[in-house]
């Protein structure tokens, strides 16, 4: 971000690669803590490290960003930086949203999967305690009756799950 | 070899995902091998007929609903191996790769009494690896090899085979805390990072049943730079297995005997 009064004038000044190298540096420093305090897994701490591994690369190597904005096209090597910068947080965003999409989907699967265990297991316990088809409300748990005797008192308690 | 051990309850976890035509092999290949070990298939969201195949040879069948990775799969048998008080655990992958014949080879080291070893890796460079490692594969391995035979201060010679059969301590382990993908590695430094024992036994390995490898050229650049990655940060933590996200108390209670048939009592 400093890198561009400075660069009006010039190239990428000095002081902007030693703050460039800095961030650079805690930003890769701060991805690690996040893996070692499991905050990240290791697929995303590896797209952080390669981009910051790649702002490291252009802050110290002046000639690849010329390079760099020869091959983009454009005259100023700074603006080069920012185009291609943008063009990979634009890939990252993508891919981000393609992960939120799976991980959505695989929440519904879930979701679905809970709702048709519970009934399954609502009616296997019906089917134990009543030692028949012939109670069609699930036992209301409070008595604690666990026998399969009288019929208890005659309350159609459905207290299941928390239904959200 | 093995007389030690007829009293255990033991587990094969064979995680399996679309091993149709290969699954049901495996599952009658343990039956027959190692009688004594019960056999839990881990179908990681197949499309086939994978979990069918499975149970119609008589396996203990958990379905993920959908595809978690080998990770996610061994960590479903560990925790239920757990639950139902398990223990020995050994994995035996789906595709047909790991021979069952060996299963009393490596239970023979795993003394769960006495202070022998706490998980038995089986090895395929101990010796004849059985079939022709690819040489990429030898290479990668070579270079995990190395680095925790450093770590570790003991041979590791095959750190990327999935052949293993843990104690009660490595079930309770992994069934907190199991690596994502690729998790044979740093499954080694969890056990070293946690003063578990770690032997090693000559085996035989086939090559893959289908062609269908799940290491393709592409990824096999990421999984070098996945476990060099874990294997690097893992150094650093302190308490390997993160205590907040366990759930523990829910996990080792004791197989429900009473549940079924006192039904409602619970509440």
């Amino acid at each position: 971000m400093i890198a561009l009064p400075l660069a009006a004038s010039h190239e990428v000044g000095t002081k902007a690669q030693i703050v460039a190298v800095i961030v650079a540096g805690i930003f890769l420093g701060v991805v690690l803590e996040l893996v070692r305090r499991r905050r990240l897994v290791e697929r995303y701490a590896l797209l952080w490290m390669l981009a910051a591994v790649a702002m490291l690369v252009l802050a110290v190597w002046r000639d690849g960003l010329k390079t760099l904005a020869n091959a983009v096209g454009v005259h100023s090597p700074p603006n080069a930086l920012f185009l291609v910068a943008l063009g990979v947080v634009f890939i990252l965003l993508l891919h981000f949203s393609i992960a939120t999409s799976r991980l959505s989907e695989e929440t519904k699967i879930l979701a679905q999967e809970v709702a048709r265990l519970d009934a399954e297991a609502k009616a296997a316990r019906e089917a134990s305690t009543n030692g028949g088809p012939a109670a069609e409300e699930a036992v209301g748990g409070e008595g604690g009756v666990s026998g399969s005797g009288s019929p208890g008192p005659e309350q159609p308690e459905h207290q299941g799950p928390i239904r959200t | 070899m093995a007389p030690n051990g007829s009293h255990l309850r033991k587990l094969a976890i064979v995680p399996a995902y679309n091993e149709q035509g290969m699954v049901g092999r495996v599952v009658r290949e343990i039956e027959r091998q190692a009688p004594g070990f019960d056999v839990v298939v881990i179908d990681d969201g197949s499309t086939d007929h994978t979990a069918a195949e499975a149970e119609a040879n008589g396996a203990i069948v958990l379905r993920h609903p959908f595809n978690t990775g080998i990770g996610g799969a061994m960590q479903s048998g560990f925790k239920y191996a757990l639950r139902h008080g398990y223990d020995v655990a050994a994995q035996v992958d789906g595709d047909g790769q790991h021979k069952p014949a060996y299963l009393p080879d490596l239970l023979g080291k795993l003394h769960t009494s006495g202070d022998e070893a706490d998980m038995v890796c089986g090895s395929r460079f101990r010796g004849d690896p059985g079939y022709k490692v690819p040489v990429g594969r030898r290479v990668g391995n070579l270079i995990f090899s190395v680095v925790l035979t450093v770590i570790c201060r003991q041979r590791i010679s095959d750190p990327t085979s999935g052949f293993r059969m843990t104690n009660r301590r490595g079930i309770e382990l992994f069934a907190r805390d199991y690596p994502h993908d690729y998790p044979e590695v740093e499954a080694i430094l969890m056990l070293h990072a946690h003063r578990l024992r770690i032997h090693e036994v000559p085996v035989r390995m086939n090559a893959r049943g289908f062609g269908r490898s799940s290491i393709d050229y592409p990824r096999s650049a990421y999984y070098m730079a996945k476990v060099l990655l874990a294997l690097f940060v893992g150094l650093f933590r302190r308490r390997p297995t993160p205590v907040e996200a366990t759930g523990e108390g829910e996990l080792v209670e004791p197989p429900a005997h009473d549940a079924a048939t006192s039904g409602g009592s619970a509440g």
